[in-house]
């Protein structure tokens, strides 16, 4: 299939249309915030705290009189380093566990897959937690915390994939042709299980901006002073009997954001799926 | 079926066996001085010499591990870096909060995923159906923390029903007080996992749907809800049976965030504590309970499943 063909089926599935539209609304938010939000995020300024939503604080303020929307238009640059960086990590690590898990030796192949299934018992947030015991608050703890965490996910499926084109046809041909296991990796292999890895990556970033929201909320993840909306919940937190209404928009942010990537990853696997009929369903995944 | 639970339970044992080789080095893995990270910048000689000691930090790490992993299967998990109390104790008296709190969480979530499920599965392709399906992907991807916020909002703060906050200092001896403290966190976990089990509930129930023996039931002159519950029913809890062991570990982690939220004295809330406070002996028995739990239960789903699917015995 040509890659324009399944960003129309893509375009075509509502789901897929939604997800798309979020994931261009985040990452244009997270832009444009690096050099302009209504007012400074930070700039504390008593006279106008607790301001309900209106003008010129269209979502109103915090308990310093910092400027909600502003707040969380800087926290999307973080949900967004977070969730690259997150994918980024969980691509790399995934692809060579399920590499090292399909190709090599029957006896590595069998302990990695018995190393897999252990791990996946492993939710990211007591990964995330066992991090943080030596390495402290940070976003990057997060972000290997669900590197990691999800990496095995990714092996999990990329593996029998990788089995499966391993023996079909063509890779046999390109190995009696003479390509090196390599080459035979890059220009086969991978470009086979794309589809299957795609999807898994858009679960992931799912996962990782949940992760973000509840880590530094807890403390784990961003710093008093980076902007996140885990940690801008935990703020409004203390106010919440008297101030209920500020809450509502951080976790809208959250909730907008990874209903976008759920359904995007869900439209991804239908569309690039041509043995499922439009009338079929797919088993929903476990994500934890 | 002995032989297959021999070979579960082998991998069970190697699976725990990894695991706490896992948590013990990714607690050791800092180059430098544990002790003196863990003793922070003010402490003095004589409290950094307590705490290496205290770890056994002078031993090489096999050692190290033998010494925790031995401790751990007589039951002493060590003590506390900073109460100086045993962990397992700690950990037991924190348990009474985080159990009952996961049990109800489990509750609620089948409450509300099974008939949901079901309904919008026979619903399918109506606007019922996918009014369920549309809210069931919009729940599951709301961040626990926030769900507790709202409904702290609704049922503590606008009604009065529930306390906002906190568990009685008299715990279960005051049994009415600790349930009403429990039930807002536990509907707040079992919505956010219950609507991720409705999807499952609602693709088992497709496929039951789609089951010759179903439609030869319903052909037979039973309604398509007769059929459903007397031959679909059995066949689908197989699988929802096999995803609730699976949100064992879901449960967990809302129970972690959960209880910081209701300030709740669980264990989830004692580890986060745990780890700002780099008490690592505690923290790493705790991480064992917990990961050693969730791949326990991961075992008796797997055993279960063998149980009571016939098709498996056979099989095997």
């Amino acid at each position: 299939m040509s890659r324009g063909a399944w960003l129309r089926r893509l375009w075509r599935l509502s789901t897929g249309r939604f997800g798309i539209i979020v994931v261009i609304v985040i990452a244009a938010t997270a832009a444009v915030s690096l050099f302009w939000t209504p007012f400074d995020p930070q700039h504390v300024d008593i006279a106008s705290r607790w301001r309900g939503p209106g003008w010129p604080h269209v979502l109103g303020t915090d308990g310093s009189g910092r400027d909600i929307l502003s707040l969380i238009m800087s926290g999307a640059r973080t949900t967004v380093f977070v969730a690259i960086g997150s994918a980024v990590i969980a691509g790399v690590f995934g692809i060579a566990l399920a590499s090292l898990g399909a190709l090599t030796a029957r006896w590595v192949r069998e302990s990695i897959a018995v190393f897999v299934d252990i791990l996946i018992a492993f939710p990211v947030l007591l990964i995330a937690l066992m991090i943080s015991a030596i390495f402290g608050r940070s976003l990057w703890v997060v972000i290997w915390a669900v590197g990691i965490g999800f990496s095995v996910n990714i092996a999990r499926v990329a593996r029998p994939e990788l089995r499966r084109v391993l023996h079909s046809d063509f890779v046999l041909a390109a190995r009696a042709s003479g390509l090196t296991p390599a080459q035979n990796l890059y220009r086969h292999l991978l470009p086979n299980i794309a589809p299957v890895f795609i999807v898994q990556l858009s679960w992931g970033m799912a996962v990782a901006v949940l992760a973000e929201a509840g880590l530094s909320y807890l403390g784990v993840g961003a710093s008093v002073t980076e902007p996140s909306w885990g940690l801008l919940l935990a703020e409004l937190q203390q106010f919440l009997t008297v101030h209920p209404l500020s809450v509502l928009w951080p976790g809208l942010a959250i909730t907008f954001t990874v209903l976008g990537l759920n359904l995007l990853g869900d439209a991804l696997r239908e569309a690039t799926d041509p043995t499922l009929s439009r009338h079929e369903e797919h088993e929903p995944v476990v994500v934890a | 079926m002995t032989r297959y639970a021999l070979t579960r339970l082998a991998l069970l044992v190697v699976g725990l066996f990894v695991a706490s080789v896992l948590i013990f080095l990714t607690l050791r893995v800092l180059p430098g001085d544990v002790a003196q990270l863990i003793a922070g910048t003010n402490s003095t000689p004589a409290q950094v010499a307590a705490i290496r000691d205290e770890l056994n930090l002078g031993a090489p790490l096999p050692v190290q591990y033998a010494d925790w992993i031995g401790g751990v299967l007589r039951g002493d998990f060590g003590t506390s870096l900073i109460t100086g109390s045993p962990v397992l104790g700690e950990l037991a008296q924190k348990a009474q909060v985080t159990i009952p709190l996961g049990l109800m969480a489990m509750t609620v979530a089948l409450v509300i995923a099974v008939p949901l499920g079901v309904l919008s599965a026979m619903l399918r392709g109506r606007v019922g159906g996918t009014a369920i399906n549309v809210s069931s992907q919009a729940v599951a991807a709301v961040p626990v923390v926030w769900a507790g916020m709202m409904l702290v909002v609704v049922f503590a703060v606008w009604l009065g029903w529930l306390p906002a906050q906190g568990f009685p200092r008299a715990g279960w001896n005051q049994p009415g007080y600790a349930l009403r403290a429990l039930l807002l966190p536990a509907i707040t976990i079992g919505v956010v996992e219950g609507a991720m089990l409705l999807r499952f509930v609602r693709s088992a129930t497709l496929q039951a749907i789609g089951q010759d023996f179903v439609r030869t039931a319903a052909a037979k002159g039973l309604t398509r809800t007769q059929a459903l519950i007397r031959h679909g029913l059995p066949n689908m809890a197989l699988s929802v049976i096999t995803v609730l062991g699976l949100q064992v570990a879901g449960i967990i982690v809302g129970a972690v965030v959960i209880e910081q939220l209701f300030s709740l004295p669980g264990i989830g809330r004692m580890l986060v504590a745990d780890v700002g406070n780099r008490d690592l002996i505690k923290v790493q028995g705790e991480l064992l309970v917990l990961t050693g739990f969730v791949l326990v239960v991961g075992f008796v789903v797997d055993l279960f499943h063998r149980v009571i699917d016939p098709r498996q015995r056979e099989a095997a």
